[in-house]
């Protein structure tokens, strides 16, 4: 009896010990399907700017734009708390997120003016193209340096 | 009973003076060091190339990629190391270096003082570079900044506090040896010189053993993360099917062929590596493609 009771204890100490599964958030996979999103879009002038595919101004323009109005979807629903890889598993967005939200935000922000910067020359040829989005990558880049763990 | 402890005695002295030799410090001829000049310009690829800003920059999210302060933390399975300051500073950093003591630390982890280094600080990978190179590196670190940020000593765990052990180390794992060996092409071997040298790529991309010794059997396979979260990618393997387009791409612009942007510390290793001529880039594509084989 005692024997029992103990391993109850001990069941429901792992079943606390473990993290929670990502699809308890709705938010997380919300998300990812947003970055989704964004990469359908990128990779289309990604691929004209390094030479992939061939540029193609009409594709160019209609994926900056998408990328535009992606961008400014509101995100104050898609990252609450508790949703970080250290308190769930299924994410790769790391605690300092909500740590340095003003920087995390600024970022964004860095984001939202690029691809803005994106759709105005994204028709207007290759070279106009590959200038708008250099600073679009390098955006993505700086907050995956500091708040995107590493795969699994 | 008297004869054996003195037997005992006797041996036990002996088996200490030898790991006391065996883990002596075994530094490069310092009169060949001294005989090189070092070119400041040359210096400045080597540096991209080598990659030493990544880990000894400030630990500030902002911090000047120039300003070598040391101060950013290192997690790893032994405890964790604190990348030291190597600016110009004579007290706090290396201003007060001779060229000689700077290759021989860089190439061989031995300190001024004669001391070992942890090979956190990678001159596993570094022991394979032309002493001409880091005699240019030495010269281009010259001209950055000086801080006078002081040195943080690391958190290690006993008995990996005890340095003259890392002495030990190296006599088993510090080898000059191509890992990748066989008949290369001109630019595969221009790409392991890279990559398996001043890149050491395999420094966070390849597994390790139970002693932090890189496992050259799953060279490149990918690794735990040692200081976080998730893996450090394999870039060799059935999984792997980057071309070298592919490759050199990702150095160049951080934008993997799925359109993934690089992040991590990967980040920093990429906006070191993507100011080398393209050229370079593709012969790391090469050595890669090479070493998957």
């Amino acid at each position: 009896m005692k024997f029992h009771g103990f391993l109850g204890a001990l069941a429901l100490g792992a079943a606390l010990a473990l993290p929670a599964f990502a699809d308890e958030n709705p938010a997380i996979e919300q998300r990812q399907g947003q970055f989704k999103l964004y990469v359908h879009n990128f990779g289309v002038l990604g691929g004209m700017a390094q030479g992939r595919i061939d540029y193609d101004a009409d594709l160019a323009q209609i994926a900056a734009d998408n990328l535009f109005h992606l961008t400014r979807h509101d995100q104050s629903r898609l990252w609450p708390e508790g949703t970080d890889s250290a308190s769930v598993t299924g994410t790769r967005a790391n605690p300092a997120i909500w740590e340095n939200l003003d920087d995390f935000v600024a970022k964004f922000g860095a984001l939202q003016g690029a691809a803005e910067g994106l759709q105005q020359v994204a028709g207007g040829g290759l070279d106009a193209m590959r200038a708008g989005f250099g600073p679009v990558g390098q955006s993505c880049q700086a907050c995956h340096e500091s708040y995107r763990d590493e795969a699994s | 009973m008297r004869k054996i402890m003195t037997a005992a005695a006797a041996l036990a002295t002996m088996l200490a003076a030898g790991l006391w030799v065996a883990s002596a410090p075994r530094p490069l001829d310092s009169a060949e060091l001294d005989a090189l000049q070092g070119d400041a310009s040359r210096g400045a690829a080597i540096y991209l190339a080598a990659g030493c800003g990544s880990c000894h920059i400030g630990p500030a999210r902002d911090s000047d990629p120039l300003v070598l302060s040391g101060g950013r933390e290192f997690a790893s399975d032994f405890g964790t190391f604190l990348a030291p300051n190597i600016s110009t500073d004579p007290v706090h950093g290396i201003g007060g270096w001779t060229q000689a003591q700077f290759i021989n630390a860089v190439m061989r982890g031995i300190s001024p003082d004669g001391a070992h280094y942890y090979p956190a600080f990678p001159y596993t990978s570094y022991i394979r570079a032309e002493t001409q190179d880091i005699a240019d590196l030495f010269a281009y670190m010259q001209t950055l900044p000086a801080d006078a940020t002081p040195s943080q000593p690391h958190d290690l765990a006993f008995p990996f506090t005890l340095r003259r052990a890392v002495g030990l180390w190296k006599a088993l794992y510090l080898r000059e040896e191509w890992v990748v060996a066989g008949d290369l092409t001109e630019e595969e071997t221009r790409g392991r010189y890279l990559a398996e040298g001043l890149a050491h790529c395999a420094e966070c991309h390849s597994p390790r053993n139970a002693l932090g010794a890189l496992d050259h059997d799953r060279w490149l396979l990918g690794a735990p993360n040692p200081s976080g979260t998730g893996r450090i990618p394999a870039i060799a393997g059935p999984g792997f099917d980057w071309t070298a387009f592919d490759i050199s791409a990702y150095l160049e612009t951080g934008l993997t062929p799925d359109f993934d942007v690089v992040g991590g510390s990967m980040a920093a290793v990429v906006r070191s590596l993507q100011h080398l001529d393209k050229s370079e880039l593709d012969a790391i594509a090469a050595y890669i493609l090479r070493a998957a084989q």
